[in-house]
């Protein structure tokens, strides 16, 4: 049995998610078995599973040369460019 | 419309179905590992839906005015109406896969064809059922091949399971008088149609599954007449000791 | 609750100066997620504490199953299989959450079926009668839910996230065992003697559930510091029986405890001494069912080998074509 990670998209419209894991043997049944613990309650309209050996991680060690930078780009955030009162709703 | 008719023939899939799922449900907590018991259990709540949706239509056109549950709990083994293949004996994990494909491949017929019952309320649980059946079917189907094609130990369980079972399946199409009326009014499909199809799919899975079918076997019948195996009375025994014991009580 | 047994793990020689920063996010309620620094003995802690909570769910399904095939109605036969369905799913939940911090289900397993890993103490005690599946909705669910509500904000990551999806599904499993003890206490005289029989046995074992004082246990202040318990035993049981007896009296049921008292200065229930050798008895292996949930479950394993086998194999001649 492999170790399999599950993602949901709850309604159309929305994302996958990651919910959580399940061993399966193959894709087939990851994707069977990933339906009925994950969609028991209508949660989901699509499913996705990957076996967790196939999925590469940032390394949280480097996080901060990663994903600190965008702290000072202040000029990607919408906020930074006020825009006039009659404007304002972009 | 042949009421009488249709509530035999109501009682006959309510029975089958309510039989099919309390085997089903005596693998809570013993699957074979965790996830299939969800799956298991998920086909027995299935099934129990349809049951329950079967037995309140039969309920409601009862002469006696009775309930889903009078009718669950309250007959005994000589009125209840399903093929003895479901009354069986839960029996290993191969003997459960196979039974189920047998039996889910029969639904998605069945149901297939019930959508287009001349009887609306049978259309239109049909129509609900199907759904799920056919998620069933794909289950079962898979799981004879895993275990037809996989290893030595797999594929002699499931031989034996073919060889127990195989001569319980004609039974699924058995008719009498009251579904030969139901089948001239296209409130039910031709069983013996039903049957040539269900043979062919089942030909075509059992010879990829390079299974070898029985040659010869005692032929299951009697659950239309209410002659069943041994099994069943244990079944209702346990099924239905409370009612039973307590008569008359609210739960 | 599901560190019933837990001795402090051992810790590693980590630099004071990883601690300290871990303790910081702790204290700033930051997640912690699967790959980020831990200490030694935090991981250790929450697998023990996460893959026991798995084992209970998965053990729980066998007092309950028990009753499946013999439910009084359609109704009831269904909303049992699908509470039972539930709690398998809840494990699994818990099983994938723990995965993550770096032990096997094949390794979790296996410490259930030797008796290392310990589950939830309720679940050795049998279900002998129909109004056991109220009392254990009502009470069982009912203490797990006081239990469960808190660790939806538990510092670990994927356990916090298991636990907000289980809370969303154990209200219905609460209220389901509520009503069935309402409708026997409201039923015949035979029915609500079941109900009462059936309080009369499950209460103090749940009551023994949030186990024992932890005043003294440096253990549950360590949890309590890396956010992975969020309330003492004590304050969870005491919270339990203030909104439990109520309920009881709605029903006209009486809790069996002489010494249960309401008191109007501290604005909580007095209630009676606990019997601990019996808890001790049966978190150790001595209890009326552990035994034979053990054996269930050893069985299953077993039984289920060349079904496992067969899926593998399967698989492997496949890609292979």
């Amino acid at each position: 049995m492999k170790l399999y990670e599950v993602f949901i998209r709850a309604k159309s419209g929305l994302n996958h998610r990651h919910v959580g894991s399940l061993h399966a043997a193959d894709s087939h049944m990851a994707l069977q078995n990933a339906r009925d613990v994950y969609t028991r309650r209508e949660e989901g309209v699509s499913i996705w599973v990957v076996e967790a050996s196939a999925i590469s991680a940032s390394n949280p060690e480097q996080a901060e040369s990663w994903f600190d930078p965008a702290i000072d780009k202040v000029y990607r955030h919408p906020t930074f460019y006020p825009l006039d009162k009659e404007v304002d709703n972009m | 419309m042949n009421e009488a008719a249709i509530y035999h023939y109501l009682l006959r899939l309510a029975d089958t179905s309510l039989t099919q799922s309390q085997r089903l449900a005596e693998w809570c907590g013993h699957g074979p590992f965790l996830e299939e018991d969800i799956a298991l259990t998920n086909v027995a709540l299935d099934l129990l839906g349809h049951a329950k949706m079967l037995y309140e239509q039969a309920a409601e056109i009862s002469e006696q005015q009775l309930s889903a549950d009078d009718l669950a709990f309250l007959r005994d083994v000589s009125e209840f109406k399903n093929p003895l293949l479901t009354e069986l004996p839960r029996g290993n994990f191969a003997f459960t896969i196979l039974k189920q494909y047998f039996v889910d491949q029969f639904h998605v017929l069945l149901y297939s064809a019930l959508r287009h019952s001349m009887y609306a309320p049978l259309a239109h649980i049909a129509e609900k059922a199907l759904k799920e059946v056919n998620y069933h079917l794909e289950r079962s189907h898979g799981w004879c091949l895993r275990l037809s094609l996989s290893t030595e130990q797999a594929k002699m369980k499931i031989q034996e399971a073919l060889d127990d079972l195989y001569f319980y399946t004609p039974e699924l199409f058995e008719s009498d008088a009251y579904l030969d009326d139901l089948q001239a009014q296209q409130i039910i499909p031709d069983l013996t149609q039903l049957q040539a199809d269900w043979q062919q799919s089942v030909d075509v899975l059992l010879a990829e599954c390079q299974l070898n079918v029985p040659k010869k076997g005692w032929l299951a019948t009697g659950g239309l007449r209410g002659e069943h195996s041994e099994h069943l009375g244990y079944m209702l025994a346990e099924m239905q000791f409370l009612q039973r014991a307590y008569p008359g009580c609210q739960w | 609750m599901y560190s019933q047994g837990l001795k402090d793990a051992e810790g590693g020689q980590e630099p004071a100066g990883l601690l300290k920063a871990f303790q910081a996010r702790i204290d700033k309620e930051e997640k912690i997620e699967p790959r980020d620094w831990m200490p030694e003995a935090y991981r250790q802690t929450l697998i023990r504490q996460m893959s026991q909570h798995a084992h209970s769910e998965i053990v729980g399904q066998l007092p309950e199953g028990n009753w499946i095939t013999r439910a009084p109605t359609l109704k009831r036969k269904m909303i049992l299989l699908a509470k039972v369905q539930d709690e398998a799913g809840h494990g699994l939940y818990i099983y994938s959450a723990t995965e993550t911090l770096g032990i096997t289900r094949t390794k979790m397993t296996e410490q259930l079926l030797s008796g290392e890993a310990k589950y939830s103490s309720i679940f050795n005690y049998p279900t002998p009668s129909w109004a056991d599946m109220g009392a254990i909705g009502w009470l069982v669910d009912g203490a797990a839910i006081m239990n469960q509500v808190p660790l939806c904000r538990a510092s670990y990551g994927p356990y916090a996230r298991a636990m907000v999806r289980i809370c969303k599904e154990e209200s219905f499993h609460q209220r389901q065992g509520y009503d069935i003890m309402t409708s026997l206490a409201r039923g015949s005289a035979a029915q609500k003697k079941m109900a009462q029989d059936a309080l009369n046995r499950f209460w103090w074992p749940a009551l023994m559930m949030f186990g024992p004082s932890d005043k003294d246990s440096t253990h549950s202040a360590q949890s309590m510091k890396w956010k992975i318990k969020r309330f003492s035993n004590d304050e969870l049981r005491q919270k339990f029986i203030d909104a439990t007896v109520p309920q009881a009296e709605h029903l006209g049921l009486t809790i069996p405890d002489e010494d249960l008292k309401w008191n109007e200065d501290t604005g909580h229930y007095d209630f009676g001494d606990i019997d601990w050798q019996e808890f001790i008895n049966v978190i150790k292996g001595y209890g009326p069912c552990n035994k034979e949930r053990l054996r269930a479950r050893q069985n299953a394993h077993d039984d289920g080998a060349w079904v496992r086998e067969a899926a593998e194999v399967y698989q492997q001649k496949k890609a292979q074509l």
